[in-house]
């Protein structure tokens, strides 16, 4: 019954356009349209967060947004990350600290922790907690994957001082 | 999980949204915040034949202090509410209950009006303002009407919302000096429904109950405005006696059914705990502490 509709959404800074029906939900527009099967359906019931993308910089359960509300809209999936063959520092931290196991609730994970660690340098492990509550891991990894975010905020604090100070000494 | 087909539209103004749900009649509904709308569609709890998006009309998120009166927006988001200083600074029931609604990820995207139009009887917000003594501001093509946070809701996912009308505002008299508040919700996790909670609102004159506000969560068919508590509170130097009271009276309000998360014994039990607590941290910020 229903038309398609028109979209043009910035997915990890790339314009796509589709016709999409307005039930289609925007995790399935990301994987079945864009074929970007690095963002996971978990639970699909709004629960577990493995879905979870960033809609205008900001964390979202993509199975609890329509596909045509991303209209005219910025999403970043974790395939975003590793622009230029280099690994983010957080997917570097998650590697080093062994937090994932079975890398289901990963994507989603590292999505919310570089949101949280754009607002926050320096979080402390109830911070991080508290962001990451969203996000369920079924492996019950969370101690790693606390200190993973940890460590990625100590890593990206140790690389942005660097210009900071070469300035600082330029000066 | 694929909801079923329907037309989808989204209106840039208030009006054109109005006029939508006017035409629509029964077939339309408002998708705001959409993380309790979206799942029910999904699952076919309801199946819409059109849903009206506001979310383009940005004007509809705000909260202002005006004339006396605290006014939210439709879109306001349940993460606003978290980081807003005029909350945490004035109106104690609603900071604490904001950083308990859900999870932080749903939080970035749920609203305030959207969670109370939905009314469901273990949702947070519609419990903060019956404490509060809200008022809803309900508004068609034709008629704006305000209606009274306890006329509001009639049963689960029930409320006094005509399909041609759209919560467009929600009005809450400002804090005034010596009142406080509190939010206490008991969860099995973090982001669970609650088992219980209890919303606390106080205004206190001269060291007396001046009003007293008292709503229950998921202790009945909808959210509970403990009206006998809050009667027998008022006067009153909020003494041991007087909490005692209201804690028992709130208790007998509640209507739990058994299930999961407890006994009817247990949850009424957790409510009278929760009134006497929620009196006490209200008090003691309505005296400028805490």
């Amino acid at each position: 019954m229903s038309m398609g509709q028109s979209i043009t959404v910035t997915v990890n800074g790339e314009k796509r356009s589709a016709e999409v029906e307005p039930r289609l939900l925007l995790v399935h527009f990301i994987r079945e349209t864009l074929r970007l099967t690095g963002t996971h359906i978990g639970c699909d019931t709004t629960h577990c967060g493995a879905c979870t993308v960033l809609v205008e910089g900001v964390p979202v359960k993509s199975c609890t947004m329509l596909a045509v509300q991303a209209n005219g809209q910025q999403v970043t999936t974790v395939e975003a990350l590793a622009a230029g063959g280099s690994l983010h520092p957080i997917q570097a931290a998650f590697k080093q600290e062994h937090g994932l196991q079975c890398g289901f609730c990963t994507p989603g994970m590292m999505l919310t922790s570089v949101a949280l660690l754009k607002e926050n340098q320096d979080p402390t492990d109830d911070e991080i907690r508290w962001a990451l509550s969203g996000n369920i891991c079924r492996c019950t990894g969370y101690m790693n994957i606390v200190k993973a975010v940890k460590s990625a905020a100590a890593q990206m604090s140790a690389a942005a001082a660097v210009p900071a100070a070469t300035a600082a000494a330029r000066s | 999980m694929l909801p079923a087909a329907f037309e989808y539209h989204a209106p840039r103004t208030v009006d054109e949204a109005l006029e939508l749900l006017d035409q629509l009649g029964d077939e339309g509904k408002v998708l705001a915040g959409g993380q309790s709308l979206i799942p029910l569609l999904k699952l076919r709890f309801a199946s819409p034949a059109h849903l009206v998006d506001i979310n383009g009309i940005k004007e509809l998120d705000y909260i202002e202090e005006r004339d006396g009166t605290l006014r939210i927006g439709p879109l306001f988001r349940h993460k606003a509410a978290e980081r807003s200083s005029l909350l945490a600074s004035r109106y104690h029931v609603m900071a604490d209950a904001a950083p308990q609604i859900a999870d932080p990820i749903i939080r970035n995207r749920g609203t305030i009006a959207g969670s109370v139009a939905h009314a469901d009887p273990s949702g947070d917000w519609g419990t903060v303002l019956l404490a509060l003594d809200a008022d809803l501001v309900l508004r068609s093509k034709s008629e704006s009407r305000t209606v009274k946070a306890r006329d509001f809701f009639s049963g689960p996912f029930s409320t006094a919302l005509k399909p041609t009308e759209m919560l467009t505002e929600i009005r809450i008299p400002a804090a005034k000096a010596q009142s406080g508040g509190a939010y206490l919700k008991l969860e099995r996790k973090v982001g669970d429904f609650a088992t219980v909670a209890v919303a606390v609102h106080l205004q206190m004159d001269d060291g007396k109950v001046r009003a007293a506000g008292i709503g229950l969560t998921a202790v009945g068919p909808q959210n509970i405005k403990a009206e006998r508590a809050e009667a027998a509170l008022r006067g009153t130097r909020l003494d041991d006696a007087a909490i005692k009271e209201a804690a028992a009276l709130a208790a007998e309000a509640a209507e739990p059914k058994a299930d999961l998360r407890g006994s009817v014994e247990y949850k009424r039990n957790v409510v009278r705990v929760f009134t006497e607590r929620g009196l006490k941290r209200a008090y003691e910020r309505a005296r400028g502490g805490g």
